[in-house]
């Protein structure tokens, strides 16, 4: 295959950045989207011109390192992360644009390459539990009904790769913030600070200039891990709660 | 965490985004079951004229005599201005929010499974606001009369919608069809704001949602076709 590629350069934080078109020939189909990144970047050091910078770790879908838009969709046509996105996904002399994420909570640091910090942040507002240090409790010791269990792995299984940010119009990173808020509150450990984790974590979100959440819907669509949309919901039935109650920890 | 802390990140968070969603979720609720009134009243335009007046006039008799001539109309109109007001204001805060919030657009774009009501939101918002300004000029004070002045509501609809008149048909045929997008994808996004979105429930809204919104849209449009066909007036 031969593939035209539109690509975001920029050199970092403070360069206003621009697209640069690559031909890249030979590719095989069965390339991630990441080995064909690897190829342009061998090509390009060979001549001596700067590789192109983009996230990654595992390359087995569960890290949520990588992640760009390409083609205007976060991680690309299949509904994966980017690494697991093959070539034979597109077609032979196909032209492809790749951009970061685009929002004012990931700033650029080079290329593709996006600072995703502002999601630390919001999970140490209150993505937690306390839970005194020791031998571990017996498994069976707090009985947890077999839906909440699922619901909180379901919840759990976020990778914070940021594509839900990405896709979202607002650039709001509520589908994040709602899939720990739903993970921790779906389960007995998480009750003790359930009200005072939505209400920090909404407020880090906030403050880490995210955008509100409108309900369209494009973060869950384009989310590898199928975080569901009722996660929101479930965030802001948390805080009008919290908020209405008095009760102070 | 001490007290002190809390109470301080609880009176952020009446602040936050999702307490002006919730502001305009419950606003918005609020003009919908209005709307429904308001079209239940001009349905009243098959009944003829005098039951259309009648109704308008009761309007004003409504709460008699625990509530002075008028009184009931101008707590709906506070109650809706009000409504209104924090509806536009929560709105304005949040699209700017969300400006900010991507200050480099994308070079492409493509959405996956977004609504064209879920895009008219904010622009569809603003027409219609400004719809409501005219509205109100042509049908409740009457500075503006299509076809001539009248102290009867019913003359007041009949003559504005007249062929003749066809701009003023065309603009309420537009500013309902808004009505109806904004409704649409508004009353998913107020009961999803709302918490009530669950598991397995998001196209039971939905549902919920393009029905309200069609009921309103056909019934606001009734009145205004009856009246450029001729069976009404």
């Amino acid at each position: 295959m031969n593939i035209t590629l539109r690509v975001w350069r920029q050199k970092g934080r403070d360069d206003a950045g621009r697209m640069v078109t690559y031909k890249v020939e030979d590719v095989n189909p069965d390339m991630s989207f990441l080995e064909m990144l690897d190829v342009l970047n061998e090509k390009l050091t060979l001549q001596g011109e700067d590789p192109v910078a983009f996230d990654h770790d595992c390359r087995e879908g569960i890290c949520g390192a990588c992640g760009v838009v390409i083609n205007g969709v976060a991680h690309g046509p299949e509904n994966t992360t980017t690494c697991q996105l093959h070539m034979r996904s597109f077609k032979d002399g196909d032209e492809i644009t790749i951009e970061p994420w685009r929002a004012k909570a990931f700033p650029v640091v080079k290329d593709l390459v996006v600072d995703r910090g502002s999601f630390d942040r919001v999970i140490q507002a209150g993505g937690f539990i306390s839970a005194p240090t020791g031998t571990a409790p017996d498994a069976h010791a707090t009985p947890v009904p077999k839906a909440d269990a699922d619901r909180a792995f379901d919840a759990a299984t976020c990778i914070g790769c940021g594509a839900c940010v990405a896709a979202c119009p607002n650039a709001s990173g509520m589908l994040f913030t709602a899939a720990k808020i739903t993970h921790l509150g779906s389960v007995p450990q998480g009750q003790p600070e359930r009200d005072a984790r939505v209400i920090n974590m909404i407020n880090q979100h906030d403050a880490e200039d995210f955008g509100g959440c409108t309900n369209i819907g494009e973060c869950a669509a384009v989310c590898p891990k199928g975080i569901p949309l009722d996660t929101i919901s479930q965030l802001n039935r948390d805080l009008l709660g919290a908020l209405a109650s008095s009760k102070s920890e | 965490m001490a007290n002190s802390t809390l109470t301080k990140q609880r009176a952020e968070a009446r602040r936050s985004t999702v307490a002006l969603k919730s502001a305009m979720a419950v606003t918005g609720l609020i003009l919908v079951l209005f709307l429904i009134a308001h079209m239940y009243g001009n349905l009243n335009v098959f009944a003829g004229q005098e039951a259309f007046d009648d109704y308008s006039h009761h309007l004003r008799e409504l709460g008699e005599p625990m509530l002075p001539h008028g009184g009931f109309l101008w707590i709906m109109r506070i109650v809706l201005l009000a409504s209104v007001l924090i509806h536009i204001g929560s709105a304005v805060a949040l699209t700017r929010r969300a400006g900010k919030a991507r200050p480099v657009r994308y070079r492409t774009r493509k959405p996956v499974q977004q609504t064209y009501a879920s895009r008219t939101m904010r622009w569809g918002g603003v027409i219609i606001a400004l719809y409501v300004v005219f509205h109100i000029l042509h049908l409740t004070t009457n500075t503006i009369a299509p076809g001539g002045a009248s102290d009867s509501p019913y003359e007041r609809l009949v003559r504005g919608f007249q062929p003749e008149n066809f701009w003023v048909t065309a603009i309420y045929i537009l500013a309902v069809l808004l009505v109806g997008l904004h409704l649409r994808h508004g009353i998913w996004s107020a009961a999803a704001t709302l918490g009530l979105n669950r598991e397995g429930r998001r196209r039971a809204i939905n549902t919920v949602a393009i029905i309200v919104a069609a009921v309103i849209t056909v019934g606001f449009l009734l009145p205004p076709f009856s009246v450029l066909f001729g069976l009404v007036g």
